[in-house]
C-alpha cells in the first residue's frame, strides 16, 4: 500500500510560538485515520497545512503524492477539506450550499450522489430549508456532503464532531466507516479521546509534537502502567490525599473514579487500610483497564 | 464562467436575502437625498421684518412696498422705534429696519437679531439689496451663475453621492468578504481549485450592479425631485460615478484584506471613510476655507475630486474637459488601490 499522506518533518511557528514541531507520519491509502490531541496541540494548524492553505516553515508533506506547497493548484481537486466549525453560507439552503460547492469545483451534485447518499439522505427532507437553521448534527452533515461533493481522494475533517450531540457524533463515526469501506481515505482529527478507538491507526499530538502513532489497541496494550481506580466519598481529598502517598506515580479524575499511576511496590490492600485510618473510610481501590486517555496522560508526564 | 456565475448567484443571495442591508441601502440614498435637499438646507427664506419709518414721505413707502412683497421677506408691518427692542427679543421679527428721512433723502439703519449667523447675514444681505434699489446711486449688480436661485440642493447632491458610494460600496463589500473570513467559508473557497482573481470578481460584480441602481434612483432623484438641470454631460456623469464606484469597491476590498471581524471592518469603513468624506471632502465645509494641512489631506480623499467633478458637470455643466484633472486622480487611485487590494489578498 502507498502512502496518500506522506508528513516528514514538519514545522511550523507563529511568530514565537511552536505550532508544529518536526511533525512526521503516514497515513495510508483507503484508512480511517485520527489526529488526536487536546485543544491548542496544532491540528488545524496541520491540517491548515495539508489543505493547502499555510505553508509550513521547514519540512515536507505530500498528499497522493502531490507537494502541498509546490503542487498546491492540482492538488486542491483531491482533497476534500472540513474546517473546525462547519462553514456552511448560513443564508443558503441545503441545496444551494451543495450546488454551490459543486460548482466550484466543476461537478454536478447529480453525478456524484452515489458517493453523498448515505451522509446527504437524512437532509433531502428538507433541501429548502437554511443552513443557519440547522441542528448541529445536521450541520455536519451537509458540511461533509460538501466537502465529499467532488469526490474527492481523501478527506480531511478538522474536528467535525465538535459541539455535536452524542447519538449524532455516533452516527457520524458510522458514515465515516461507510466511507472508508467504499475506499476513501479520511483523516480525521478530535480532542475527544473516546472516539479513537473509531480509528484504524491514530497519531498523538500534543504541543506540537506527535507522540506514538499505531493502531488505538496496540497503543493501550503498550501502556505498561500499573493502573488502579480510586473512588470514595471525598474525591478531592482523597485526590490530594493520594498524591502525597510513596509509590503512587500519578492520580488523576477519570470520569466519576481517580486514575492511579502506582509503581511496582504499590500494594492497594496496604494504601487503602492507611486512608482508611486517616479520615476516608469509604475508600476503595481496584485495578483498571487503560485506555487511549490514560496514554495520553502518560505521554505528557513522560515529555516533561 | 461557470464558476463566476455561481459566485455571483450565490452573492446576489445574500444580498437580497438581507432584507434589513437591503432596505437600509436603498433608502440611505433616499432619505439623504431628500433630508439635504429640503430640510437641510443653508438658504434663508421667510426672513419676518418689521419696519420703523419716522415720517412718511414716497421714497420710504417705496421702500416698504418692496420688503412686503419680496418673496424671501415675510414683512411684518411697520413699528414704533420704542417697540423693537422687544420685537427683537421675543423673536417676533429677524430684523428691523430704521428708514428716516435726512432732508427728503432715506437713510436707514437695520437692527438683526444675530443669535443665528446665517439668518443675521443672509437677512442684513436681502434687506441692504432692497433698500439699496431705491436709492440714487446705481446698485451693484450680482449675477449668480450656474445656480442662480443659490439652491443648496445643487450644492448638496454631489457630496451626497461621494458620501453614499463609499458608505455602501466599501462598507458592504468589506463587510461581506470579511464575513466569510469570520464564518470559515473564504477558506473553502480557496482550498478550491477556483483562482482568487475570480472570487473577487465574483465579489464585486454584485455591488457593482447594486451601485449602479443607487446610481440611477440618486440621478433621477437629483433630477426629477431636486430638480437639478439635466444635461448633455449625464454620460460623463454616468462614466465618472463608475469610476468612482469601483474605486469604492476597491477601497472595500482593502478594507476586508487588512482586518478580521465583521465589526472592525464596519468600524474601519465607518471611521476612515465616513467622517474624513463628510468633513473634509468639499461636502459640506468647503475646502479652500480649510488649513493648509487639511487641504493637503482631502487631496487623498477620493470623495473630494469626484464631488468636484461631479459639481462641475451638474451643476455647472462644463465638458469633460474641465474635469480631466479630477478623472485622471479616481483613475489613478482606482489602479493604486486594486493593485494593493489584490496583492494583499493574494498573500494570504
Amino acid at each position: 500500500m502507498s502512502a496518500a499522506v506522506k508528513i516528514t518533518g514538519l514545522s511550523k511557528s507563529y511568530r514565537h510560538i511552536r505550532v508544529l514541531d518536526r511533525v512526521s507520519f503516514n497515513v495510508e491509502k483507503g484508512e480511517l485515520f485520527g489526529l488526536i490531541g487536546p485543544d491548542g496541540a496544532g491540528k488545524s494548524t496541520l491540517y491548515k497545512i495539508l489543505a493547502t492553505l499555510l505553508t509550513p516553515d521547514s519540512g515536507e508533506a505530500r498528499i497522493c503524492g502531490l507537494d502541498v506547497v509546490r503542487d498546491y493548484k492540482r492538488l486542491r481537486t483531491h482533497i476534500g477539506y472540513m474546517p473546525e466549525r462547519f462553514s456552511l453560507y448560513q443564508d443558503l439552503t441545503v441545496m444551494e450550499n451543495l450546488n454551490f460547492f459543486a460548482s466550484l469545483f466543476g461537478v454536478t451534485v447529480k453525478e456524484n450522489y452515489d458517493l453523498i447518499a448515505p451522509v446527504f439522505s437524512q437532509l433531502e427532507k428538507f433541501p429548502n430549508r437554511m443552513a443557519g437553521a440547522l441542528s448541529g448534527g445536521m450541520k455536519q452533515k451537509l458540511a461533509l456532503s460538501c466537502a465529499l461533493i467532488h469526490r474527492p481522494d481523501i478527506l480531511l475533517l478538522d474536528e467535525p464532531t465538535t459541539g455535536v450531540d452524542a447519538v449524532s457524533r455516533s452516527e457520524f463515526w458510522d458514515m465515516l466507516s461507510t466511507l472508508k469501506e467504499n475506499g476513501m481515505t479520511i483523516m480525521v482529527s478530535t480532542s475527544y479521546m473516546d472516539e479513537a478507538t473509531r480509528c484504524e491507526r491514530i497519531a498523538m499530538i500534543n504541543n506540537g509534537k506527535i507522540l506514538a502513532v499505531d493502531s488505538p489497541t496496540a497503543l493501550v496494550e503498550n501502556l505498561d502502567e500499573n493502573l488502579y481506580n480510586a473512588v470514595g466519598g471525598d474525591m478531592f481529598g482523597l485526590l490530594s490525599r493520594l498524591k502525597t502517598l510513596r509509590g503512587v506515580v500519578d492520580c488523576y479524575t477519570f470520569g466519576a473514579t481517580l486514575h492511579l499511576v502506582a509503581d511496582k511496590n504499590f500494594s492497594a490492600d496496604e494504601t487503602v487500610g492507611l486512608l482508611r485510618n486517616s479520615g476516608l473510610p469509604d475508600v476503595r481501590i481496584y485495578p483498571a483497564i487503560g485506555n487511549i486517555e490514560d496514554l495520553f496522560i502518560k505521554e505528557i508526564r513522560n515529555g516533561k | 464562467m461557470a464558476i463566476l456565475n455561481s459566485l455571483i448567484k450565490k452573492e446576489a443571495y445574500h444580498i437580497l436575502r438581507d432584507k434589513r442591508t437591503m432596505i437600509i441601502t436603498l433608502m440611505m440614498p433616499l432619505v439623504l437625498l431628500l433630508l439635504f435637499g429640503f430640510a437641510i438646507s443653508t438658504e434663508v427664506n421667510d426672513v419676518r421684518v418689521v419696519a420703523i419709518v419716522d415720517r412718511h414721505t414716497d421714497e420710504t413707502r417705496d421702500i416698504v412696498e418692496r420688503l412686503s412683497v419680496n418673496p424671501y421677506i415675510s414683512f411684518k408691518g411697520l413699528a414704533s422705534s420704542s417697540e423693537v427692542d422687544k420685537i427683537l427679543g421675543t423673536g417676533y421679527a429677524d430684523a428691523a429696519v430704521f428708514i428716516k428721512n435726512n432732508d427728503g433723502n432715506p437713510v436707514s439703519q437695520i437692527i438683526v437679531d444675530a443669535s443665528n449667523t446665517v439668518v443675521a447675514q443672509a437677512s442684513t444681505g436681502y434687506i441692504r439689496s432692497i433698500i439699496s434699489g431705491s436709492s440714487s446711486v446705481a446698485p451693484t449688480l450680482t449675477q449668480t451663475l450656474y445656480n442662480p436661485q443659490l439652491k443648496s440642493a445643487y450644492n448638496f447632491v454631489p457630496g451626497i453621492m461621494g458620501m453614499i458610494f463609499i458608505l455602501i460600496c466599501a462598507i458592504m463589500t468589506s463587510v461581506s468578504l470579511v464575513r466569510e473570513k469570520e464564518n470559515g467559508t473564504m477558506d473553502l473557497l480557496l482550498v478550491s481549485p477556483v483562482k482568487p482573481a475570480t472570487i473577487i470578481t465574483g465579489k464585486l460584480i454584485p455591488y457593482f450592479i447594486l451601485s449602479c441602481v443607487i446610481l440611477f434612483v440618486m440621478l433621477t432623484i437629483a433630477y426629477t425631485v431636486l430638480g437639478l438641470p439635466v444635461s448633455s454631460r449625464i454620460i460623463d456623469v454616468v462614466v465618472i460615478s463608475l469610476i468612482y464606484i469601483l474605486l469604492s469597491l476597491s477601497i472595500g476590498l482593502l478594507v476586508s484584506a487588512i482586518v478580521n471581524t465583521q465589526l472592525t471592518a464596519l468600524i474601519v469603513s465607518a471611521v476612515a471613510f465616513m467622517l474624513p468624506v463628510i468633513m473634509l471632502s468639499g461636502m459640506i465645509f468647503p475646502i479652500d476655507n480649510m488649513p493648509t494641512v487639511l487641504q493637503w489631506l482631502s487631496g487623498i480623499i477620493p470623495a473630494r475630486w469626484y464631488t468636484q467633478a461631479m459639481r462641475k458637470l451638474m451643476v455647472q455643466q462644463l465638458d469633460l474637459g474641465y474635469v480631466l484633472q479630477e478623472v485622471v486622480i479616481l483613475l489613478s487611485m482606482t489602479v493604486l488601490i486594486l493593485a494593493i487590494a489584490l496583492k494583499k489578498f493574494n498573500t494570504k
